[in-house]
């Protein structure tokens, strides 16, 4: 075994150690880090594969914003564990029947004789000032523009239906009314409770 | 070096040779690398008190000085800083999450340092030379912010929680405009490849820096930059006087100190990347006799230490944005500010060559 299988045999392993992880972890804080560090090995993974534009890209994008934003809502969560698995059994079935379809279309693509591995040939190897990033750039704005165009679209309506879901108005002014302020009464403002003092347990 | 190769050949086999080899002369060189970045953390730190010190009409650290040198009194501050954080306790606060809260400073630290295998420093020297160098920078420094985030969810306290949540969306919109500024970068190099970006700058004078034609985005870049490393005046992450100490609270001793560490090393990374992407890198300012004397690494020195001397500027004169400000400034005038400039440059690059080779342009576009 030389240098670079056992490489690919330990990111494959911390690959899928933590994207098994991820849909164990009972702490969803925990089951998004674990997902961090799927990304970051399969980023590993796709570099073995001379794609460096995309595993770095894999990184930049999933790892360094699309993740740190999922963190950021899964920690705002107040996760009730009881209350999670109380359907359980009830959803069970539909679940189950969900994991076989993918199941089988897994087993489809994977098994099928179009994707096995004598089918596909062999990439060559490239020299060390072969850039991915210029080819893909060149496939992007050449051969697959409209796909391309079509996805940024989409994209942008996204982003566009987002900001006129949370554009808000402000009513009113924010000056202050000199008239009222004068008009105040101590009742407006303070409130007397009385609270009896506590023990100290 | 060939000596040492055939030495690791007969060692380990002609496969395993070439492959340990490898790793152990990049673990020399990251040492060559590290240790001396460390050392200049250390100084960054006496230098930041002393400046702002200077500003604000005080001395400054005096009293610990180097070898008994009475006049190098103050310049030992560092070393008995590091002694000090090394000797407390790391104290782990009751309901923490054990492992998430070492693993927070390391995971800050990590791609803090990894970042600099990129970075060249001179023509040749660099450690690793891939096409992607710039991409690679970007990816790593994102990275960092995990260390924040965790920090603050595994300290199980609030401060150090609202540290966390602030970091995380500043760092993450400040991300887009830097990487949009350096989009302007690429088109005008075509190369991802930092040495490549300086070489593009190359052609007699100061003149033909991308300071000059992208001023603009030198500015989105390098404040995007004091933002996304948590510094005065975007350090709401911090807020000493909001949040006590934010996302570090907890922190103290050597985990505190590596968090410490990690900000200043970023610090230096961008002004080393403004200076060779903005600044021409080792390019001297003038390709006449007294300037060009001056070995390209001390040029490269110098354009970082002006750099780094506007963040402690920066730190001793303003005062700290609001939270909303620090949004509107990222999403609302930067980021529009980078696109235009874009489509700007794209629509000059796309001028006849007969324009582009004509005074003024020939200077940027070749």
């Amino acid at each position: 075994m030389d240098f670079q299988s056992i490489t690919f045999y330990f990111f494959a392993t911390v690959l899928v150690a933590s994207a098994l992880g991820v849909i164990t972890a009972r702490n969803p804080v925990h089951a998004a880090l674990l997902l961090v560090l799927a990304f970051f090995t399969c980023a590993g993974l796709w570099l073995l594969l001379q794609a460096e534009f995309l595993a770095i890209t894999l990184v930049l994008v999933y790892v360094g914003a699309v993740m740190v934003l999922f963190l950021f809502v899964v920690m705002m969560l107040d996760i009730n564990l009881d209350r999670m698995r109380e359907g359980f059994w009830k959803w069970f079935p539909f679940g189950a029947l969900l994991a076989l379809v993918m199941l089988a279309e897994i087993s489809m693509v994977l098994m099928g004789r179009k994707f096995s591995a004598d089918q596909i040939p062999t990439p060559p190897l490239r020299a060390a000032d072969y850039s991915n990033t210029k080819e893909l750039g060149r496939l992007i704005y050449t051969e697959y523009v409209y796909a391309f165009e079509l996805a940024a679209v989409i994209l942008l309506v996204a982003i566009v239906a987002a900001i006129a879901l949370t554009l808000r108005r402000r009513v009113g002014p924010r000056f202050m009314e000199p008239s009222e302020q004068v008009k105040v009464k101590r009742s407006d403002r303070v409130r007397m409770v009385s609270m009896p003092s506590e023990k100290k347990e | 070096m060939e000596y040492a190769q055939q030495l690791f050949g007969q060692f380990f086999g002609a496969d395993w040779g070439s492959a340990l080899f490898s790793l152990t002369k990049n673990l020399v060189l990251i040492l060559a690398i590290v240790l001396p970045l460390l050392l200049s953390v250390a100084y960054l730190t006496l230098a930041e008190r002393k400046i702002i010190a200077f500003m604000q009409i005080r001395v400054g650290p005096n009293r610990v000085t180097l070898f008994g040198i009475p006049w190098l009194a103050g310049w030992g501050q560092p070393m008995a800083d590091a002694v000090k954080a090394l000797m407390k306790e790391i104290i782990i606060p009751n309901g923490a999450n054990k492992f998430l809260f070492i693993m927070a400073p390391i995971l800050t630290i990590a791609p803090a340092l990894a970042a600099w295998a990129v970075v060249p420093f001179s023509p040749e020297v660099v450690l690793a030379d891939i096409n992607a160098g710039l991409l690679y920078i970007l990816a790593m420094t994102s990275m960092g912010v995990y260390g924040v985030i965790i920090a603050g969810w595994a300290s199980n306290s609030k401060y150090a929680f609202i540290g966390a949540m602030r970091c995380a969306a500043q760092v993450v919109s400040y991300e887009l405009a830097m990487g949009f500024a350096l989009v302007c970068v690429l088109m005008m190099s075509h190369s991802l490849n930092l040495g490549d970006i300086v070489k593009g700058q190359e052609g007699g004078s100061f003149v033909n820096w991308y300071l000059i034609p992208l001023f603009p985005m030198f500015l989105v870049y390098f404040i995007s930059g004091v933002a996304e490393t948590n510094r005065a005046p975007f350090d709401v992450a911090e807020g000493e006087s909001e949040i006590v100490a934010g996302f570090h609270v907890e922190y103290s001793g050597m985990a505190f100190t590596v968090f410490f560490l990690a900000e200043y090393s970023n610090m230096i990374l961008v002004a080393t990347l403004a200076s060779l992407i903005f600044l021409g890198g080792w390019l001297p300012p003038f390709d006449i006799a007294p300037f060009t004397m001056i070995p390209g690494f001390i040029w490269l020195l110098l354009k970082i230490a002006f750099l780094l001397f506007f963040f402690l500027w920066f730190r001793a004169t303003f005062p700290r944005y609001r939270y909303d400000q620090i949004m509107r400034l990222g999403w609302k005038v930067f980021i529009p500010m980078t696109l235009v400039w874009i489509v700007l440059l794209g629509s000059v690059m796309q001028l006849p060559a007969s324009v582009l080779g004509s005074f003024p342009l020939n200077l940027w576009f070749h």
